[in-house]
């Protein structure tokens, strides 16, 4: 009896062990093998030249672009919003019924498939509003999808500023709002900003949400022509836009040129890349500021 | 320092005509249904430190924190009862709690200076009340620094992160801060029980100059530092206040036995 | 308490007076609340107020509130927008509810027209629960080596691990999945390789955080004593761990589940990628197969809004929305459970 139990311990152990290191294999495996596929295709010209739609030697220069851009466009939209909400929820929000009810609002706002986020775009900012398939919707989009996200990462942060920060700023005679924005917020800014570099990972990677909003193609852009209303020139809100993901997800189920998988495998490496470095980035920033801003003892 | 403390408070608590620069008048003070503070009538004098005793959850610091309308910030606290202020019922709905604070500064129990450099510590206030001038919040910075003791310390660090500094010198440093905005009172939450021997004498020898241009207001569990640093002691019991008096009456000959016995460390 | 009155006090009543008196003789001027400074040599009192008395309080309010609304109206917008085009199916262009729900052909532009979204419901569900099926005793598995067989590796290297797998985009995992899986299924069982067999491992490990996450979360959390009791009992560390923590975790653990489902449930393009895309009911888990949200985006760019066609494909997102609800309100509902 007793030596069956140890055996069953012994056993069950071995089993956690197998499958911790299965799931560390899986991430491996997984990024090891993107990167060696995708690794050797990557060079400067494929990350600048645009892609083609017959021939051999396609690039996925606008497509990075427009990630790049997509991502700035949503996070200027996403993040006043964000942390203007997320500040209400940590300072202004009483208990009650109607805090209550934001809070399943934002709960309810992130378990939306993005899919379906996507559609709404599609019916409000691309039709209604006329926006038609372009930069400005898609960003639209993604702050929908992204502000739930950012309200939470800012709440966190607010609440975890010690009591007494924002109670000496009160007692100094400032307004709740000033002790928020000047003493709260800059304690709680590696918080945010850490939290905040992680959700603009997942709208860099995004695709689903993007596909009926920014569009599924990109107009030929003229890198030399920066005017912002010029319909040719890459700084366009208004233009249609194909993201990494979006281009990757074509390639796959559509891709007609010889080289398809080698450019799919070449641009999930850059967007994994990309992602890992906003990974990496967010924590080092992190540390980095925290360390700065309680110096060392 | 033990020696020279009380008998320089009892020359000043003789000091006639120290006119009430805050006054607590029937002052209740409510966490949801709990009554933490009972009617409490208190008053304080212009240039003189009130020590607040009494045994933990005795309402002393709910009591404190009431008197700059701090407890606004709990959820669920309120205040019934007056607290006037040069004739002005600050406890009144409608009283502009904001700049009420800056007329009474406050300390914590724990240092808490702002994640931010020594100089900004001190400027901050001030700048943020108008001054703009460079070189006058110069003066002020180096004026605040000096009168706690910290300028020789600091003064050429000025731009190192305040979190840089000992427990004993945050603490001055949020005294510096605490004055940069010029208030008429000071409230001192237990401003010492966080710090080791030499850090408390130097809070406490800073308190008695400090007496001379502010009414301070401390709370303290510690009866040397009430002998040592106050003019007048009130005790506090069970959201009570039991009994108020100068400080050498309060230790050396109480009216109740409650304060006696608190005293004497028979309770509490 | 009266009778406690400090007698050597003027007392209060005598008090208020000087001071009242005091203020109407010196009225303090609103905007400089500098005229009772002290005299000495005390630094310079800031003279001018250089912000309005509101000092931006009610900027403050007004903003955060701005941006609180913005969430509110965004959801009820998109509520309302997606439900009003998906009903439209039914009040609109007369497609029976019933024939929707569980009938099982789906032909749009078929003669005559047909609209059983029931193979892409099924398809959803199981890709999703076979999905949470291997994600869980994987998940719990992790969590328990988080947080009792090694604790320091754990948070050093699997807890990054699992970060990391959750930041990686949904196309990304699509794409693996359709250069190693579906061949691989290729190899070794019948069929394409392409079906709700290859959607479900693909999800899985897309959830595989979710659930980590939340399990680890409530080991982490179990009282100290739980734990020490079982081993001071003499029971071995798997004996502990199926009887003691276990059941504890049990209705996080279902919670995580529950969410896990939700995320799989709507994510799109990684299942449409891997499934196959044939709009029926598969006889085998290695068939061609399609989901809710596969069918969704192949066909919404191919029908003209307005239409019956593009429609029916608002009532699917529709459905989406709706079970969206419903694992909100079971996670609520578990959560709830959970705290008692």
């Amino acid at each position: 009896m007793r030596m069956s139990n140890k055996t069953a311990d012994r056993v069950a152990t071995a089993v956690f062990y197998f499958f911790a290191f299965l799931i560390i294999l899986i991430l491996a495996g997984l990024i090891g093998f993107i990167l060696y596929r995708g690794l050797s295709h990557i060079s400067f010209g494929f990350l600048t030249s645009p892609p083609q739609t017959f021939k051999v030697g396609g690039g996925i220069g606008p497509q990075l672009f427009n990630s790049l851009f997509l991502l700035v466009l949503t996070m200027i939209i996403t993040v006043p919003l964000g942390i203007g909400a997320g500040i209400y929820m940590a300072e202004y929000a009483r208990p009650g019924r109607f805090t209550d009810f934001i809070r399943l609002v934002v709960e309810v706002l992130s378990s939306f498939p993005s899919i379906v986020v996507g559609l709404f775009g599609l019916l409000v900012f691309v039709n209604y509003f006329g926006l038609k398939f372009s930069l400005l919707a898609g960003a639209l989009a993604l702050t929908v999808f992204n502000l739930p996200l950012m309200v939470r990462i800012t709440e966190q942060g607010i609440r975890g500023v010690p009591r007494e920060q924002k109670e000496a700023g009160l007692a100094l005679g400032l307004t709740r709002w000033k002790t928020i924005v000047k003493i709260m917020l800059p304690v709680a800014l590696p918080t945010i900003l850490t939290g905040t570099i992680l959700a603009a990972g997942r709208v860099f990677g995004e695709a689903a949400a993007l596909l009926f909003t920014a569009g599924m193609s990109s107009p030929r852009l003229d890198f030399t022509d920066w005017n912002p209303f010029s319909p040719v020139s890459p700084l366009n809100p208004l233009r249609p836009a194909e993201t990494l993901a979006v281009h990757i997800w074509k390639i796959n189920s559509e891709g007609i040129a010889p080289d398809a998988a080698q450019i799919a495998a070449g641009a999930s490496a850059v967007l994994i890349l990309t992602v890992l470095l906003f990974n990496l980035g967010s924590r080092w920033l992190g540390r980095f500021l925290y360390r700065k801003l309680t110096a060392s003892r | 320092m033990a020696i020279a403390a009380p008998s320089s408070a009892i020359g000043a608590s003789t000091r006639p005509g120290g006119s009430a620069a805050l006054a607590a008048e029937q002052l209740s003070i409510f966490y949801g249904e709990k009554e933490a503070v009972k009617k409490v009538d208190l008053s304080f004098a212009r240039g003189s430190v009130t020590a607040l005793i009494g045994p933990s959850g005795c309402g002393k610091s709910t009591f404190l924190r009431s008197l700059n309308r701090m407890n606004d910030t709990i959820a669920g606290a309120s205040a019934k009862g007056s607290i006037w202020l040069d004739g002005e019922d600050i406890n009144a709905p409608g009283t502009d709690v904001v700049s009420l604070r800056q007329r009474i500064g406050m300390v914590w129990q724990k240092p808490n200076p702002f994640y931010k450099s020594i100089y900004e510590n001190v400027a901050f206030g001030p700048r943020y009340h108008g001054v703009r001038n460079k070189r006058e919040l110069d003066e002020i910075v180096e004026s605040c620094l000096r009168r706690t003791a910290l300028w020789d310390e600091t003064k050429d660090r000025l731009n190192q992160s305040a979190l840089a500094l000992s427990g004993g010198q945050q603490q001055r440093l949020c005294i510096a801060r605490a004055l940069s905005v010029q208030p008429e009172i000071l409230l001192m939450d237990e401003p010492a029980s966080a710090l080791d021997p030499v850090s408390t004498s130097k809070i406490e020898e800073l308190i008695s100059e400090l007496k001379q241009e502010y009414c301070i207001v401390i709370v303290t569990h510690n009866m040397g530092q009430a002998a040592r640093v106050s003019d007048k002691t009130a005790f506090f019991y069970m959201g009570n206040l039991i009994e108020h008096n100068e400080t050498n009456v309060i230790f050396t000959n109480p009216e109740k036995k409650q304060t006696d016995d608190y005293i004497s460390g028979r309770f509490g | 308490m009266k009778a406690t009155l400090d007698p050597a006090r003027p007392g209060s009543e005598g008090a208020e007076p000087t001071s009242r008196a005091e203020a109407s003789s010196e009225p303090r001027a609103e905007a400089s609340p500098a005229s009772a400074a002290p005299s000495g040599g005390t630094p310079p009192r800031p003279t001018a107020r250089r912000k309005s008395r509101s000092g931006g309080e009610w900027f403050g309010k007004t903003y955060t509130l701005i941006c609180v609304a913005v969430l509110i109206v965004t959801i009820f917008s998109i509520v309302y927008f997606v439900a009003s085009k998906g009903l439209s199916t039914f009040f609109v262009n007369g497609v029976s509810l019933k024939e929707f729900l569980f009938g099982t052909k789906w032909a749009p532009d078929g003669e005559p027209q047909s609209f059983g979204a029931l193979p892409f419901i099924t398809g959803s569900f199981v890709t999703s629960i076979l999905a949470a099926c291997i994600s869980a005793p994987l998940a719990f598995c992790a969590a328990i080596f988080m947080t009792e067989l090694m604790p320091k590796f754990g948070k050093r290297v699997m807890q990054p691990v699992i970060e990391l797998l959750a930041g990686i985009p949904s196309v990304v995992y699509g794409f693996v999945g359709l250069t190693v899986i579906v061949p691989f299924f290729r190899a070794i069982f019948p069929g394409q390789g392409l079906g709700l067999a290859a959607g479900a491992v693909v999800l899985s490990i897309m959830i595989l955080p979710t659930i980590t996450t939340i399990a680890t979360d409530a080991m982490s959390n179990l009282p100290r004593g739980l734990k020490e009791g079982s081993y001071a009992l003499g029971a071995t560390r798997w004996q502990t761990i199926s009887r003691s923590i276990l059941p504890a975790v049990i209705p996080s653990m279902l919670t995580g589940v529950v969410l896990g489902i939700a995320r799989a449930f709507g994510e799109a393009l990684a299942v449409q990628m891997v499934i196959g895309n044939a709009p029926h009911i598969p006889s085998s888990l290695f068939e061609s197969a399609s989901t809710l949200t596969s069918v969704i985006t192949l066909s919404m760019g191919n029908t003209i809004m307005g239409q019956v066609q593009n429609n029916v494909l608002w009532s699917l997102a529709l459905v989406l929305l709706v079970m969206t609800f419903v694992f909100v309100a079971i996670v609520r509902v578990l959560e709830r459970r959970s705290l008692r």
